[in-house]
Parts: structure tokens; C-alpha cells; sequence
């Protein structure tokens, strides 16, 4: 993460004018606010901060934010992050997308992000489905939950994106819900505060194709306990919750990848003289 | 059978597509989701669903593991279909040369959508148009209609090859729209369309291996093969043609000329801007203006002979292009401009870049086009239209 700025901005500043299309109701616009608010509170300014994202909802953030944004293919959001993040390691940058973005199609990425541990955070908004092509089983969704494509469920064992994470070697594992707007926020600092690879899963509500999930408010609540740094506790106990502990589950202290590409971190007014023609 | 289709239905060219998938009794069906083919897996699915057809309906992580299991299922024995779409199609790209390689007569509807970036849903067949060297079969759709019949043929003319068939509809135009459509019985289909029974297949008793490392003859041995066998295709799709239209009397040649007698001006096309271009073809004999149309149904392997003797004898071509390869032009002005290469009095051949992007290009618009290139020279290159 880069050393705050004088000027500070408030989380309404990070947000465009750009209305979402999401349906309403829809969890993304809670993580939309909870990301602006911690962009804020780490004292951030737009032009410092990237944002790549896959295709899907989810995926559209960037574009609802002042930040850079990187509206890249569909599962590819990693790569392109990684290869931002090497070459101007300055800069925050913040891959984001959905369950079937981060876990199907890029799945492959996940598992070699975590491992590389470059200093980037991703964020899933997770609602177990594909909701941009209207409502297909993703890999976290739960084996019996009927749909068109997969009618009587897709008999398939759920993917477990924190202990996966886990086990490839991410450096801070969590887990927020979309409707904990200052939870989340605070967890998404955390996040980009600590070095290396950060993953962050939200539970983020998808009300068009899985209406049930407007329950997950009622269903979540804090970790019993704080953060271990021990990944072997933290896998046992995310295997033995169900899913719906929320908070900062792991934090480690492994050395982040490390690029020979350091460069010196441009003030605004460098920026500026840039884009002078 | 238990629920035998109607034979007069309302369907999109999507469903269409289901519909004739399901009758060609596919066993393997690997499916990812993309806009806007997925009303294609949603109808397979509820078939598959009620009992109505009996087939694997699996659902891979990428459009990239679906290509590569369409590729070991095909070659296990089992007839297989999928369908993508745009990005999809184009992460499919390398093993769609594995599948034409190995000879493993899969087919796949591909719904024609822009590439990113930019981001967009509209129709364009560059997606398709890109693959056009990866050695699969590929046809072009009009209507609804056209899709399903193309499909069971694709199936026939594929497997009597072994070689993999692309059945390319427009987005939304075709995919979307509702259309009456003649569903054919299913032993009607059955009669037409034999099980899949290939000559190799993965079989332990008569143990075989594919995809080897093999010598520089050989290897380019193998491409003659597989060119050998694209040359067999017209032949095939002759044949198939003739029995499709004994058993339901509709005809789908590989071009077809439309009005195109006594023609000066003949409109080259394919996919949905054919019908446009039929009404602007009637709007002009109408005014006794001798235009005509020649549908491209089938663009690989490229008819080269049938187009060069469709064309004998006409004074302007106007190629309608809905693709654009950038540093060349429309693919299909090119392709065309080298079919007729000597030909005898060749024809001004006009290239127009015309709905590229999903820019729609009225009937009127056509006929205008029609009119400008008969005033004007024939130029090289291919040129932008206007929505
Ligand atoms: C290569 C490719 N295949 C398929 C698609 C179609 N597609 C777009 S978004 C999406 C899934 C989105 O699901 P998820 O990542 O969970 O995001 P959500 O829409 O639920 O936020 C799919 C399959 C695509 N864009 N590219
Ligand atoms: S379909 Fe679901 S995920 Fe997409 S915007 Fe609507 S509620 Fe959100």
C-alpha cells in the first residue's frame, strides 16, 4: 500500500457518476460503498488506485468508482492485475469479480495468485451463481439448488475459496457480507494495508436469480475469535464454521513477491504534467 | 415417441437449434454459459430434464475444458454438441485445431457476437470469421429454420468426414427472433441421420492413441488428410441436400441464388443480412432493376467452383460484409476476390463493410448500396457503410 496523501478524500469521492445497472437490491452496491469508504479511510486518492476486474455484475465496479479501472475478460482478472501491479508497484491495485469469474473460468489464477503472493487485494463478491447470464450454477453453489441449466441441482461439491486460498499460500484471508457496509470497510483496509496477496470473500446477495439469499443478513455474524496467524488453525476453523463467520480469519506474514521494477511514487502534480499536452 | 414435436412451432433461431440438436440424439453435451446463446443450454437442459433426450448434460469451469471434453467424448465414440458464443468461442480457439486434427466430427452452434474489447452484445461474425483456418466446417444462418435444418446436416455431412461443423447464427437477428419453424419427426431424423459409429475410436480392445509427436512427413501428411476430406464436402452436402428435401421437401444448397436470372447486379451475403437483402432484391425487380441474390450458406470449405459458376456472366457484385478483418477488410469480399481470380469477363466486385457491429442496415440502405456500386468503380478494398 502507498504512504497516505496530504489530501483527503471521503468515500463519496470514489464513487462516479456512473449509475449502476444492477438490479436493486442487488449486494454489489453495499461492497460498492464499503470499498469507497475504505478506499477513504486509508486516506487514498483516485489516481493511486486501480481497479481490474473479470466479467460478470460484480464485475462492472470499477466503473462506478473515480479510481483507474480495468474492465478486462471473463476469469482474467489476476493476471492482468499481477502484471499492473509489477510494473508500477506504486500504485493499489485491487482485482475484484464474481464467484464464477474468480473460481470457474479463472479458478487456474487463484490458486498461482495466491501462491505468487505479489502485494495486490482481490475481492469476490460471492453469491453462489452466474448472475450476468441469468442465474447458472457457479462453483460455490450448493449441490441441490435447482435451476434450468442444472434442473434438481448441479450434484457437485462446492468449491471452499478461503481454505483453498489458504492452502495456495494467500497472506490475509477474509471473510465480509455486503450488508455490513462498515464491517466490510474495515476489513477491506485491513485487506490492502497488509502486504501480499489478500483475499477478501463477500457474501453479496444476487436477489434476481437467488432470492433466498436476501436471508444471509439474518445468517451472518462475527468469528467467534480474532485472526490467527497459524494456517493450520485458520483451515480448521473455516472447514468447521458454516460459512457465515465473518471477519479477518487468517493473517499471515509471508514476504510478498518482490518486483525489480520499484519505481519512485508520482505525486499528483507528476500525473498532471503527464497529461499536459 | 413420448412427446413428439408439433411439426409447425413458434421458435427463436435458438431454440430452433435445441430443437435439432435434440433430434440428432447427441450422447455428449459440455456446456458454458454465455449471452446470447444461453437459451440453446436452457432448452437442452429442460429436454434433458423431462426425458426427452438422453445425453450428458455436463458443465465444464470454461468454454476452453468444454472444447477439450468435446474432444475426448467425440473421439470415445459419442455424438457430441455444444454451443457458444463470441469470447467464448475464441477461448475455444486452440483446441478447436486439436478437434479438426484429431477428426472428431463435433458440432457447434456459435451465436455471432463482437469480440472485445470494446464490450458489446451486438451481431458481428468476426468471431467466426476468425476461426476460418482451424479446419472445422462452417455454415452460415439466415432464419430459424435455416438453423435447424443446418444443424441435423451438420451432423450427417461432419460425421460422413470426420471433420468438426460450426453452425453460425447471427445474434439476436437470428437467435432471438420468433419465426415459424418445420420441426421434423424423430424417425424422420433417425432415418436421415444414422448412430455415430466412426471408423477409429478410443477402444480398449483395439487399443489406438491420438495426438502424437510425429515426424515432419507425417504431420504434413496429416494436413493433406484433413484437406482431402474438406474437399469431400461439397459432394457430401450435395448428397445430403438431395435426401433432406425427399424426407421434408425444403432445400438448403450450399448457395443459393435468389432471383438472380438474367441478373446484372448480384448481392453476396450470408447469415441474416440474406433476408434484408431478399426484400432489397424485391424492392429493386419491382423497379425492373436485374438484381439478384447469392447466399454464402457455406463458407468453409469455400465453394469455390459453385460461386465461380453462380457468378459467370454478372456484371457487378456487391459483397455485404458483417465482419471486418482490420489491415485487409470484410472477409467474404476478400475470399470472394480470389475464388473468381480469372474468371472469364470478371464481375466489378464491390466490398461494403455493412453492420459491423450490429449496425443495422435496412433493406433501403441495400438497395441504395446496389445502386451506388453500379454507378461507381470497384475499389480494392472494402468500404465502411454508414448505419
Ligand atoms: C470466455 C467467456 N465465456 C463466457 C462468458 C459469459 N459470462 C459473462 S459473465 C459470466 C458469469 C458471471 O458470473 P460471476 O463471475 O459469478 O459474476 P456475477 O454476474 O454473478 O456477479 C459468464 C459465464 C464470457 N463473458 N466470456
Ligand atoms: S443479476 Fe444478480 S448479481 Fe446481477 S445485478 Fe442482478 S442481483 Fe446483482
Amino acid at each position: 500500500m502507498n504512504a497516505p496523501s496530504a489530501i483527503v478524500l471521503a468515500a463519496k469521492d470514489f464513487k462516479s457518476d456512473t449509475k449502476p445497472v444492477w438490479c436493486p437490491g442487488c449486494g454489489d452496491f453495499g461492497v460498492l460503498t464499503s470499498l469507497a469508504r475504505a478506499l477513504a479511510d486509508l486516506s487514498l486518492r483516485s489516481e493511486e488506485v486501480v481497479l481490474v476486474s473479470g466479467i460478470g455484475c460484480s464485475s462492472r465496479l470499477p466503473a462506478y468508482t473515480t479510481c483507474y479501472g480495468f474492465h478486462g475478460v471473463h476469469g482474467r482478472a489476476l493476471p492482468l492485475a499481477t502484471g499492473l501491479k509489477i510494473a508500477r508497484p506504486d500504485l493499489t491495485v485491487i482485482a475484484l469479480g464474481g464467484d464464477g469469474d474468480g473460481y470457474s473460468i479463472g479458478g487456474n489464477h487463484f490458486l498461482h495468485a495466491c501462491r505468487r503472493n505479489v502485494d495486490l487485494t482481490y475481492i469476490v463478491m460471492d453469491n453462489h451463481v452466474y448472475g450476468m447470464t441469468k442465474g447458472q450454477a457457479s462453483p460455490t453453489t450448493e449441490p441441490d439448488w435447482d435451476n434450468p441449466l442444472t434442473p434438481g441441482g448441479i450434484g457437485v461439491r462446492p468449491f471452499q475459496p478461503l481454505v483453498i486460498a489458504l492452502a495456495s499460500g494467500a497472506n490475509f484471508v477474509a471473510r465480509a457480507f455486503s450488508g455490513n457496509i462498515v464491517g466490510s470497510a474495515e476489513i477491506i483496509a485491513e485487506a490492502i494495508r497488509t502486504p501480499g496477496f489478500a483475499f477478501v470473500e463477500i457474501l453479496s446477495p444476487c436477489v434476481t436469480y437467488r432470492p433466498e439469499q436476501r436471508q444471509w443478513k439474518e445468517l451472518v455474524r462475527p468469528a467467534p475469535v480474532g485472526a490467527t496467524d497459524d494456517p493450520a488453525r485458520a483451515a480448521r476453523r473455516i472447514l468447521t464454521d458454516d460459512g457465515f463467520n465473518l471477519g479477518v480469519l487468517y493473517c499471515g506474514s509471508r514476504k510478498p513477491y518482490q518486483p525489480q521494477t520499484v519505481r519512485e511514487k508520482k505525486t499528483l502534480e507528476d500525473v498532471a504534467r503527464e497529461f499536459r499536452l | 415417441m413420448r412427446n413428439a414435436p408439433p411439426d409447425r412451432m413458434l421458435l427463436t433461431g435458438n431454440h430452433a437449434v435445441a430443437w435439432a440438436a435434440r433430434l440428432a440424439r447427441p450422447k455428449v453435451l459440455p456446456v458454458y454459459p454465455i449471452t446470447p446463446q444461453t437459451p440453446i443450454l436452457e432448452k437442452l437442459s429442460e429436454f434433458e430434464a423431462k426425458g426427452e433426450l438422453d445425453a450428458e448434460v455436463i458443465t465444464p469451469e470454461s468454454e476452453h475444458s468444454v472444447m477439450a471434453a468435446s474432444i475426448a467424448a467425440s473421439l470415445a465414440g459419442a455424438r457430441v454438441f455444444t454451443a457458444t458464443a463470441s469470447q467464448g468461442l475464441l477461448l475455444m480457439h486452440e483446441l478447436l485445431h486439436y478437434a479438426s486434427g484429431a477428426r472428431a466430427p463435433i458440432v457447434v452452434a456459435n451465436v455471432n457476437r463482437t469480440v472485445a474489447s470494446p464490450w458489446g452484445f451486438w451481431p458481428d461474425e468476426t468471431d467466426s470469421l476468425a476461426q476460418r483456418d482451424a479446419g472445422w466446417i462452417q455454415f452460415y444462418c439466415e432464419s430459424a429454420q435455416d438453423c435447424l435444418d443446418t444443424v441435423i446436416a451438420a451432423f450427417r455431412i461432419a460425421e460422413s468426414v470426420l471433420v468438426p461443423a460450426m453452425v453460425n447464427l447471427d445474434a439476436f437477428y437470428v437467435s432471438h427472433a420468433l419465426e415459424p419453424v418445420s420441426v421434423p419427426g424423430q424417425e424422420l431424423v433417425d432415418a436421415f441421420l444414422p448412430p455415430y459409429s466412426p471408423p477409429h475410436r478410443i477402444d480398449p480392445q483395439n487399443p489406438e492413441s491420438w495426438g502424437n509427436v510425429v515426424s515432419q512427413e507425417m504431420y504434413c501428411r496429416h494436413r493433406r488428410d484433413l484437406g482431402e476430406a474438406m474437399a469431400r464436402v461439397f459432394e457430401v452436402a450435395l448428397e445430403t441436400e438431395r435426401e433432406w428435401s425427399r424426407l421434408t421437401g425444403r432445400s438448403s444448397p450450399i448457395i443459393e441464388r435468389y432471383r438472380c436470372e438474367g441478373a446484372r447486379t448480384v448481392i453476396v451475403a450470408m447469415g441474416s443480412l440474406c433476408g434484408t437483402a431478399r426484400d432489397a432484391v424485391d424492392a429493386l425487380r419491382e423497379g425492373a432493376e436485374a438484381v439478384g441474390l447469392l447466399k454464402v450458406r457455406l463458407f468453409r470449405p469455400l465453394p469455390v467452383e459453385a460461386l465461380r459458376a453462380a457468378l459467370a456472366g454478372v456484371a457487378e457484385i456487391l459483397v455485404l460484409d458483417r465482419n471486418y478483418s482490420p489491415g485487409y477488410g470484410g472477409v467474404l469480399h476478400q475470399e470472394l476476390r480470389g475464388a473468381l481470380y480469372g474468371i472469364a469477363d470478371p464481375p466489378k466486385i464491390h466490398g461494403r463493410l455493412a453492420g459491423v457491429g450490429g449496425v443495422n442496415v435496412s433493406a433501403e440502405r441495400i438497395a441504395e448500396l446496389v445502386r451506388e456500386a453500379a454507378a461507381g468503380e470497384a475499389r480494392r478494398e472494402s468500404v465502411w457503410v454508414e448505419g
